[in-house]
């Protein structure tokens, strides 16, 4: 029964206000007793939702807005305003239906995460054979193929086949990315051409795509300190309303009066308000990369003014590359050949370094290699295609007597203090070329530093593990006001807690395992997030997903504009409400027009939060 | 003790949040019930020796509001 009432309360709304349009006109027609016959019915079918949703309150022991439009109808039907009771039934439940389309639009951001998440999987059998299966029922371990336009159902690696996919799902960047064997490849990703062959690894609720969803959906419930106060105040405000309201009567014995006042004093906008502004904002953010969780982190992030950052793997890319490979005699092509390959000898990451940049430009096999052996923290050496290579730093040069020109050596110390690492490559016991190695600094790390500093950053401060040399050119690259070098995790600790002191409000942002106990110290963690390792995942209060700092800009600008958002439909409550207790008591407002501009305060509200789904700074 | 999800009805009205939870965490053998109102979902823990997933959907339904999936971890 209360089931059948509740599926069909659109139809009930719609009843009701036949019935209210056809009292009217028989009012208007003289006949009076019939038209408010209609109008009776009209109330009193419009309700029944109201009172039932009142009285299940009730029996929780909870303050409902349904209990207060209750006793107002009663009220107004016990004192013969036909009119206004009908009015304000239909008003109201009118009003919740459009709450509820508009809140829908709020949560759509989440809603279209959901529904990216994949259905079916195709999974191989062990003959070869394939088969559609529910994606719930693919275990660890089993082997999926995935076809041109289709959706990767699990977390896994690539067994086979070679292919271009888009991870927007994973990372809000909507870009393709090569696979080939022995790639992750990540759930709710779609293939866009070619063939793959994985193999699950995480299934159901465990792939990175449902813990997105999951740590999102938590997110938008996650109420900031405006929220419970704004819960707390309605908790108190509406049973207030209530006794107020029968003061009202005590006083001016005017039932109409209290009854009226009982209906504007209605909390709604103010109750809602805060939480769709925070909403929209989730949403906007999940969408484009960067996983705020919770309106807190919104308020706490809206106010941070100092920006902390770890420089490896943050600021840079956390990969050394080849910067320069400058060469004073020879073919370069050649030099390269014969350094890469001695090189691939090397297990140092530097050595790799160089074999990646090589091995774009040339082919390594064409080179042979004969012997090559490396000597710890100097450098590699070796023979390749017959001569004599050897590949390292200014000490390995010194112990085999190679003599470093003085032009070379200046142009050297100019690469260094460029944050370099710098190293000489000889080939027969002369100074061949000279290779520069740095971890460069992210592409769109200037823009999003510049842009944050715009929206409101005083203080931007850089420690890094890494040495002065290095950290000085990345921090004169990107205008860094502070920076302090050769920290370990606990002194990077120290550093926020002494800049909380000077009573900053500080955001840091790191990448691994050992920043984790700063971002924990900080007011506000980040995470930069590619792949979604659970912990940095779960201990960031912001997560970026695709590790780029514009993500960050993105987020530090949404919240600014979703703590004003809030602010705005606070005030537009407010003033709702103020404008309707002047009206009231100067009279002119009567029942029906304050469930009216009650409703139409909520709608306002609901509105202006959506504008944050579109936000972009 | 069990944990299980439940997928319901688009929820609009913060009150409902309220009784729906009131009404499950009071049920005997559930040790905590949240209700995530954006996502409409309901999340209980429960001891599985006095009550089970079905009655505390029908718990909910009993309110007069649909249950659309159950998915017990």
């Amino acid at each position: 029964m209360i089931k059948f009432i509740f599926r069909h309360e659109n139809k009930i709304t719609l009843i009701s206000f036949v019935l209210i349009v056809v009292g009217l006109v028989l009012r208007f027609s003289d006949m009076t007793n019939l038209g408010n016959n209609s109008l009776i019915l009209a109330t009193i079918l419009a309700m029944f939702p109201i009172g039932i949703k009142a009285y299940q309150a009730i029996r929780m022991k909870l303050f409902s807005i349904e209990m207060l439009v209750s006793i107002a109808v009663i009220g107004a039907l016990f004192i013969g305003e036909y009119v206004e009771a009908s009015v304000v039934t239909f008003l109201f439940l009118f009003g919740s239906y459009l709450e509820a389309r508009t809140l829908e639009r709020t949560r759509s951001s989440i809603k279209e995460l959901t529904e990216m998440a994949p259905q079916e999987a195709n999974l191989i059998l062990e003959d070869g054979s394939r088969e559609l299966i529910d994606v719930d029922d693919v275990d660890i371990g089993n082997r999926i193929a995935v076809l041109p336009g289709g959706m990767i159902s699990v977390d896994g690696k690539v067994l086979k086949g070679d292919a271009e996919v888009n991870e927007a799902a994973i990372s809000g960047e909507s870009v393709l990315i090569s696979k080939t064997p022995g790639d992750q490849v990540f759930s709710g990703t779609i293939l866009d051409s070619g063939y793959l062959e994985i193999e699950a690894e995480k299934v159901g609720d465990d792939t990175t795509f449902s813990k997105i969803i999951e740590l999102v959906e938590e997110a938008q419930d996650t109420k900031s300190n405006a929220e419970r106060f704004l819960d707390r105040f309605a908790q108190y405000y509406t049973p207030g309303v209530l006794v107020l309201s029968i003061l009202v009567w005590i006083i001016t014995r005017d039932l109409h009066l209290s009854i009226t006042f009982l209906v504007i004093a209605c909390p709604g906008a103010l109750v809602i308000g805060a939480p769709v502004s925070n909403v929209a904002a989730i949403g906007n953010g999940a969408k484009n990369g960067s996983l705020i969780k919770g309106g807190e982190i919104i308020e706490k992030l809206s106010k941070v003014d100092t920006l902390v950052f770890d420089k490896t793997g943050t600021l840079t890319k956390g990969r050394p590359e080849v910067t320069d490979f400058k060469v004073y005699s020879g073919d370069e092509t050649e030099l390269l050949g014969l350094i890469g390959k001695l090189e691939t000898a090397s297990e140092h990451h530097l050595g790799r370094a160089i074999v990646e940049y090589a091995e774009k430009r040339t082919d390594l096999n064409l080179y042979k290699m004969k012997d090559a052996s490396g000597v710890k923290g100097r450098g590699i050496n070796g023979n390749i295609n017959d001569l004599n290579i050897i590949a390292g730093n200014r000490n390995m040069m010194l112990e085999n007597n190679i003599v470093i020109p003085s032009d070379v050596e200046a142009y050297v110390v100019e690469r260094e203090k460029n944050g370099n690492t710098v190293i000489f490559a000889s080939v027969n016991s002369e100074i061949r070329a000279v290779i520069s190695i740095a971890d460069k600094i992210r592409d769109d790390a200037k823009d999003a530093l510049e842009m944050m500093r715009d929206k409101g950053i005083k203080h931007i401060v850089m420690l890094t593990g890494d040495n002065h040399h290095t950290a000085q050119a990345v921090a004169q690259e990107l205008n860094i006001d502070e920076v302090h070098a050769e920290l370990l995790p606990e002194d990077k600790v120290r550093h926020v807690k002494r800049l909380k002191d000077e009573g900053r409000i500080i955001s840091m942002a790191g990448d691994g395992i050992n920043d984790a106990p700063a971002i924990a110290t900080a007011d506000v963690g980040l995470a930069m997030g590619k792949g979604g390792t659970d912990i940095s995942m779960e201990t960031a209060d912001v997560v970026l997903m695709a590790d780029k700092l514009n993500q960050y800009a993105h987020a530090f600008s949404l919240s600014k504009a979703a703590i004003r958002n809030m602010k705005q439909n606070i005030i537009i409550a407010l003033v709702t409400v103020v404008l309707l207790l002047v009206g009231v008591l100067m009279g002119g407002v009567n029942l029906a027009i304050g469930m009216f501009a009650h409703e139409a305060s909520v709608l306002i509200v609901i509105l202006n939060a959506m504008r944050l789904i579109k936000f972009r700074p | 003790m069990s944990k299980v999800t439940m997928q319901l009805e688009t929820l609009s009205c913060p009150t409902c949040i309220k009784k729906i939870e009131g009404a499950l965490s009071k049920t005997e053998g559930v040790k905590s019930a949240k209700l995530m109102f954006n996502a409409s979902k309901a999340k209980v823990e429960y001891d599985s020796d006095k009550v089970t997933s079905e009655g505390l959907k029908s718990i909910i339904e009993k309110l007069g509001y649909e249950v659309l999936k159950v998915k017990e971890a």
